[in-house]
């Protein structure tokens, strides 16, 4: 009965390219001081995925940006030459973007750019992107986004990315990859069983997760665009929390397989696991400083958790974290200075809390009381993270500063898990 | 397109529905039967293979509503996984079945609430099982017949957002896999 019971739950299908639901981005919190652009419709461009729509749509999203409203454009310029700043300080507005698709006999089309401060005419960036096939467009639009995110603001911009996460409706679980505004969902994996903590390669080419299988806990390396994977780790007991290493040759993971949940690192090329911690408390969710000398992760060896960090070759333990007497699931920023944790403190629940390395100094910035598994954006700027209020289970985005925030939603399920891809090698 | 997606969404629900349904049933039945100790490790001498063992469980009283082997779940404290007293009748009754009956086996899946980080819950799942594990042994149950798995706070068996159905989520399940 059970045996049976256990192989329903097992009839695992690696499935690529199923539609599912989409994650529905709200912002619940804008900068208090938004920047307001223009972003006018591209020459030969149309449709529900038109390059400035996804463009405009992404600015905004970040809650950074205001756009000129449509009925406030006072001209349609696609060409340098057709802009007359006074049209755009008139609006109000502080950058001016224009474009144009060129459609090419192949069925590819060639597209331009140009950025424009309205204030001083300066031309502040632009690019030329031939030969781009069609169902490209949207990538091509987040990238065009992220340049002139670049160019205003001087941070690298994260549209386009993409973000994986766990859907869970009843016992149904899937891993999903989404590009960051939520569209394109694809089901990576669908399975009976609880999948947890999904992370990225820092090529992005595989995802990596902990799940059941014949009843145990094991770790799997799955390539996102193949959907082929490969078992790497299911000893007896705990196989969780896997880490990719930043060069992706290494994997860190917490086993218990010598009794004791201790942390490990594997060479993903062969052999077995080298065991990095060794106490009889509790140490599990390792990860990687982004220069690949540390592992941070969570031990409860001081009575309750805390955030502790060792060489990643060996040698002594230090812990990290001091204020409150619970505090989890460590992520390091991409510069190496700040860990994102889940930060508990009686009577106001689980909130998402950075704390910087070298002052100490701990910042809470979320509400709680029920949030979990921090993660940064590639740029540093966002936390991605779950939050459960009543019985929902979404994932929420909170800038670095405080002030922006979004909540990513699925209508009818609960998101959890979120990871942040790397930033993506082209455009 | 959109109308297909949520026919799948329909879908899925029900089979949600369907598993909370069952669940609860398992619950009333575990529930209804707490007044285990006393009986349990005395052997009632209607197992099969009792003689010698010490107590004797055959596998007809796994049914029997009103063996203390009907209790599958032990109850744990906020962050604690040592076994309480009031629990410890529970494990010596599998333990003693395990014992008269070699060829019988268990899991036992470690589960805790929903508050913190995730992967911290699975570990802690995994202290709790292992602690239901290694007193039934020191009671007599072989380790062979005892495999532990921890789920953390990915199955909770009450799904609420408070300490009535936190309390019913910090538990270990004894499955049996064999008879």
């Amino acid at each position: 009965m059970w045996a049976e019971l256990r192989a329903v739950g097992l009839l695992l299908l690696a499935l690529v390219g199923t539609a599912r639901a989409e994650l529905r981005i709200e912002i619940t919190q804008g900068a208090a001081q938004t920047i307001p652009i223009a972003v006018i419709p591209y020459a030969n461009d149309g449709g529900a995925d038109a390059i400035h729509a996804v463009i405009g749509a992404d600015l905004a999203r970040s809650g950074q940006f205001r756009l000129v409203p449509d009925d406030q454009l006072l001209a349609r310029p696609t060409e340098a030459a057709q802009v007359d700043f006074r049209d755009w300080k008139l609006v109000m507005a502080q950058y001016l973007t224009i474009g144009r698709m060129l459609p090419q006999p192949d069925g590819r089309f060639t597209a331009e750019f140009e950025l424009f401060n309205v204030a001083t005419g300066q031309r502040m960036t632009g690019a030329r992107f031939a030969d781009v096939a069609p169902a490209s467009k949207r990538r091509l639009a987040h990238h065009i986004a992220d340049l002139i995110y670049e160019a205003i603001t001087g941070v690298r911009g994260v549209f386009n990315t993409r973000v994986t996460y766990v859907t869970q409706v009843g016992n149904n679980y899937e891993l999903q990859v989404a590009d960051a505004d939520g569209y394109n969902p694809t089901t990576v994996l669908r399975t009976q069983e609880p999948i947890l903590s999904p992370t990225w390669s820092a090529d992005g080419r595989f995802v990596a997760y902990a799940t059941y299988a014949n009843g145990r806990a094991a770790i799997f390396r799955q390539d996102v665009s193949s959907g082929a994977r490969q078992l790497v780790s299911s000893f007896p007991g705990l196989n969780g929390a896997p880490a990719f290493s930043p060069d992706g040759g290494r994997m860190a993971m917490v086993l218990s397989k010598d009794g004791n949940p201790d942390i490990y690192v594997m060479d993903l090329g062969g052999g077995p696991p080298r065991r990095l911690t060794q106490h009889y408390a509790i140490d599990t969710e390792p990860t990687w400083s982004p220069d690949g000398r540390y592992i941070y992760f969570t031990s409860d060896r001081s009575g309750g958790p805390q955030v502790y960090r060792v060489p990643a070759s060996g040698g002594a333990e230090e812990r990290v974290t001091f204020d409150g007497n619970y505090n989890t699931r460590p992520a390091v920023s991409p510069d190496g200075r700040k860990i994102a944790m889940v930060h508990g403190a009686s009577g106001r629940g689980y909130r998402i809390a950075v704390l910087d390395i070298a002052s100490r100094r701990l910042d809470v910035l979320t509400d709680g009381p029920l949030d979990e598994s921090p993660g940064f954006a590639p740029n540093g700027q966002v936390i991605i993270y779950t939050t459960k209020t009543g019985g929902a289970e979404a994932l929420a985005t909170v800038s670095i500063d405080g002030n922006v925030r979004q909540r990513l939603g699925v209508t009818q399920a609960k998101v959890r898990e979120p990871g942040w891809s790397p930033f993506s090698a082209t455009p | 397109m959109k109308k297909f997606l949520y026919v799948c969404v329909i879908a899925l629900t029900a089979v949600a529905a369907t598993g909370c349904a069952k669940k609860a049933t398992t619950r009333a039945g575990g529930d209804a039967s707490t007044s285990a100790s006393g009986t349990a490790g005395a052997g009632n001498g209607y197992g099969t293979q009792g003689a010698g063992a010490g107590s004797g469980f055959g596998a007809g009283s796994l049914d029997d509503p009103s063996s203390p082997l009907s209790q599958r779940k032990i109850y744990f404290g906020l962050d604690r996984y040592d076994v309480g007293d009031e629990y410890r009748s529970v494990a010596e009754a599998h333990a003693g079945y395990l014992r008269s009956n070699p060829s019988a086996a268990v899991t036992l899946e470690g589960h805790t609430d929903e508050r913190g980080s995730r992967e911290y819950n699975i570990a802690l799942g995994e202290r709790r099982s292992n602690a239901v594990r290694d007193l039934m042994v020191a009671l007599g149950a072989s380790a062979s017949q005892i495999t532990t798995v921890s789920y953390g706070e990915e199955k909770p068996a009450a799904d609420c957002h408070d300490e009535s159905c936190w309390s019913q989520n910090r538990r270990v399940e004894i499955v049996y896999t064999s008879r």
